[in-house]
């Protein structure tokens, strides 16, 4: 693929253009559809190393990112792949408002809506709240985390970093270890890895692991041991620390022991295994530092840049899909 | 015909029906005469004699003449919440669906926890003349499950049981006290028991589904975890205990066996947990949000199998208006209940249909059991009960469209769902309340 020639019609001229209107969930691709974005984002890797980034496949284009919940890294990311490719950002914080939570989604989408956006990229701690808000725009609706549902673009740039060092993922064995029942990271990639032919082990105290969560076509181990032996990816999760309360976790010592990687237990997984988290870390209580930053290990870099490059082509694809409408 | 057969006024024979009375068990063809607001002469399997000349006759053509239905659990905005409901509203919409009394919820505002509460609800049923209206009311101040309301003065202002509504009582002392204390009264204490610790927060029955959609939930054993300790308590007061929508199979084991050992126990399941299951939420479906949220398919079940066993006696609308502001939310944001006084009739004709409850017992648990557990000599078809009666045509297909219905809110599950039963003409103490315009 040239990247620096990339326009709209190479986009659209793939074989299999992106059918959905909306970006919302990993559950709704199919190994062609998720095959195709990977392929597509390999692409704006290149793009992006080179000195000039800039495309103009969403030139007109107007991107809102309404995100209710804190970030950083995400919000930049995708401001960053909506400017690569050419379109007017604007970045709304409606935390700041002072509208109460309830009021917020539908109104503020409403509003938001009358001033024409073409691609509106939302993150709210409520599941199913992206959804929701697909229902009452007329643009199309990028998911970038709804509460513990979905966060597809992390499940897509983790697939990307995974096939990226790896050359294929059908086959790796993938274990999810950590927080999962308040993940949507983990259930995104539960999703689009099992899509793609991986074999994922989701891993972690009972105390974190969903009721059901052995129907989702995963593994389930509480003993990170056995959960990451012979794993091609361990890829930890998040523990936000409010979930010492509630009866959880006892302590961050008491997690890091049973539960945080390091070096030592980190020897069970397969040769040549590699490591990946979506971040922020909590060093010292879900991973050692000297596993994460170890570079012929970690997977951690990798994953911050390819998430620029895979947010770029979900854009570019529903933008595609945009023009044809 | 607006006013029809007043106390005094013109007499009625519905003819031609097929009379359905739980409490002789009877269902087969036969005839009924309306006079005085009561019923003046039931005439089942054989005709009326000779009619008298003033007697308007309204020939059935076959369709089921009923008792109407008197709906337990209903919950209006009135007093403090208008915009979801009125007294009006729900009185309306419950003659459209051939409920003729309705005990309406005392999680109002003010909560009905004062018998002047009682009174003022008591008094705009009055002037409203539509469908009965029997407020139930607060077991504690404030629903706050501290301090025991005036349950002896609401009584005697009208109050027709005691009830904390949605908000389960922790306090194993309280309840038991409000038990032995609403007893003395003759005064049936509801409780619907939930865990509080483990349905914290929850919005829908932990398993696969509510884990997939990332929804805060709380598993299905919280019901019978405080249920065996209602029943305990039951026990121990000798008091009747009414178990407030029940929604497990493992709930309806131990309330089976709680009856079997004597206690005074008597359940009552929603027409919503008898009709859908926790898949109905689909793609975060926030009409599908309820308290007790659904349940699975199993579960489901066995509670149409105690329904039709007789373990489940009662079954009821569980209306809970809740306006589109409130539930074109995130899905646990959303305001939980379904409105159901107008859909109630048809779905729960489905389980006739689908031959699995018998007619007589699906109407013998909106009638005749309720009338039993008020002490209401309504529920039946037998002369010098009051004239508060249905008539519906039992295979008449409807297709449920939530923007016609007559409740001020318009979240119904039922929504789009094809159903059997079409509620022709509704009677309260021979009044036509409704009747339906072709």
């Amino acid at each position: 693929m040239t990247s620096l020639a990339l326009g709209l019609d190479d986009v659209r001229a793939r074989t299999f253009p992106f059918p959905h209107r909306h970006f919302l969930s990993a559950a709704d691709l199919n190994v062609i559809q998720a095959t195709d974005l990977l392929d597509l984002a390999d692409g704006f890797v290149d793009l992006s190393r080179q000195t000039s980034k800039k495309l103009d496949l969403l030139k007109g284009r107007t991107m809102m990112n309404l995100f209710f919940e804190n970030s950083t890294r995400t919000l930049s990311s995708f401001e960053l792949a909506g400017k690569r490719l050419g379109a007017d950002v604007v970045n709304m914080n409606p935390r700041n408002s002072s509208v109460t939570k309830g009021e917020t989604l539908i109104d503020t989408a409403v509003t938001l809506n009358a001033m024409r956006p073409d691609l509106l990229v939302v993150r709210h701690s409520s599941s199913g709240a992206a959804s929701l808000l697909s229902q009452k725009v007329g643009c199309s609706v990028i998911n970038a985390g709804d509460g513990r549902h979905e966060h597809p673009t992390q499940a897509l740039l983790d697939a990307l970093s995974m096939r990226r060092a790896f050359g294929h993922i059908s086959g790796l064995t993938v274990a999810i270890c950590g927080d999962v029942m308040h993940s949507r990271v983990a259930r995104s990639n539960v999703s689009l890895l099992g899509a793609l032919g991986a074999h994922v082990r989701l891993v972690g105290p009972p105390t974190l692991m969903p009721a059901g969560a052995d129907r989702w076509g995963a593994e389930v181990h509480t003993d990170l041991r056995k959960g990451i032996a012979g794993a091609d990816v361990v890829m930890m999760l998040r523990l936000q620390l409010e979930r010492m309360q509630g009866a959880l976790v006892p302590s961050t010592r008491e997690y890091f022991r049973f539960w945080g990687l390091d070096r030592e237990k980190l020897a069970s997984a397969a040769p040549g295994v590699r490591v990946m988290h979506p971040g922020p870390m909590n060093r010292g209580v879900e991973i050692d530092s000297e596993v994460a930053d170890d570079p012929t290990i970690s997977l951690i870099q990798d994953q911050v840049e390819m998430g620029v490059a895979a947010r770029m082509a979900v854009l570019a694809s529903l933008a595609a899909r945009l023009d044809n409408l | 015909m607006a006013g029809g057969a007043q106390k005094g006024g013109r007499p009625f024979a519905f003819t031609n029906a097929r009379l359905v009375d739980p409490e002789s068990g009877y269902d087969g063809p036969g005839a009924l005469v309306v006079a005085k607001g009561v019923i003046a002469d039931v005439a089942q399997g054989r005709s009326l004699g000779k009619l008298s000349a003033d007697l308007q006759v309204i020939d059935c053509n076959g369709a089921m003449l009923a008792p109407g239905l008197i709906d337990l659990r209903v919950k209006t905005g009135e007093p403090g919440s208008e915009p979801k409901e009125t007294l009006k509203s729900a009185s309306r919409a419950a003659a459209a669906g051939g409920v003729t009394s309705i005990v309406v919820q005392p999680d109002t505002n003010p909560v009905v926890d004062d018998p002047s509460v009682v009174d003022f609800i008591l008094r705009r049923a009055r002037d409203i003349e539509g469908v009965h209206v029997y407020p139930a009311g607060a077991v504690t101040k404030g629903l706050k499950g501290e301090h025991l309301a005036e349950l002896g003065l609401m009584r005697d202002a009208g109050c027709v049981y005691v009830t904390d509504v949605d908000h389960p009582i922790v306090d194993s002392q309280v309840l038991r006290r409000a038990m032995s204390y609403a007893n003395a009264f003759g005064l049936v204490v509801a409780h619907r028991p939930a865990d509080p610790w483990l349905t914290k927060g929850a919005a829908a029955t932990e398993g696969e589904l509510a884990g997939r959609l990332g929804l805060p939930a709380g598993p299905a054993i919280a019901e019978r975890i405080m249920l065996d300790r209602d029943l305990a308590l039951a026990e121990l007061t000798g008091a009747r205990l009414l178990v407030d929508q029940i929604t497990t199979a493992e709930s309806l084991k131990s309330l089976a066996r709680a009856k079997a050992a004597g206690v005074l126990a008597q359940a009552t399941a929603s027409i919503n947990h008898l009709s859908f299951n926790e898949i109905d939420i689909g793609d975060y479906r926030t009409f599908a949000r309820l308290e007790p949220p659904l349940r699975c398919e199993d579960d489901r079940q066995a509670l149409i199998d105690a329904l039709a066993d007789g373990l489940i006696e009662i079954v009821v609308s569980a209306h809970a208006p809740a306006p589109a502001e409130d539930k074109r939310l995130p899905f646990e944001e959303a305001a939980p209940g379904a409105v159901g006084l107008e859909t109630l009739l048809a779905a729960l004709l489905a389980f006739h249909h689908d031959e699995r409850v018998p007619l007589l017992t699906l109407i013998k648990a909106v009638t005749l059991a309720p009338a039993r557990l008020l002490g209401l000599r309504a529920g039946r078809l037998s002369a010098g009960a009051p004239a508060d009666l249905v008539l519906c045509d039992l295979n008449a297909p409807v297709i449920i469209d939530a923007d016609k219905l007559l409740s001020k809110s318009k979240n119904s599950p039922f929504d789009g769902r094809r159903l059997q039963g079409q509620v022709l003409m509704t009677l309260v103490d021979g009044r036509i309340v409704h009747r339906l315009q072709e």
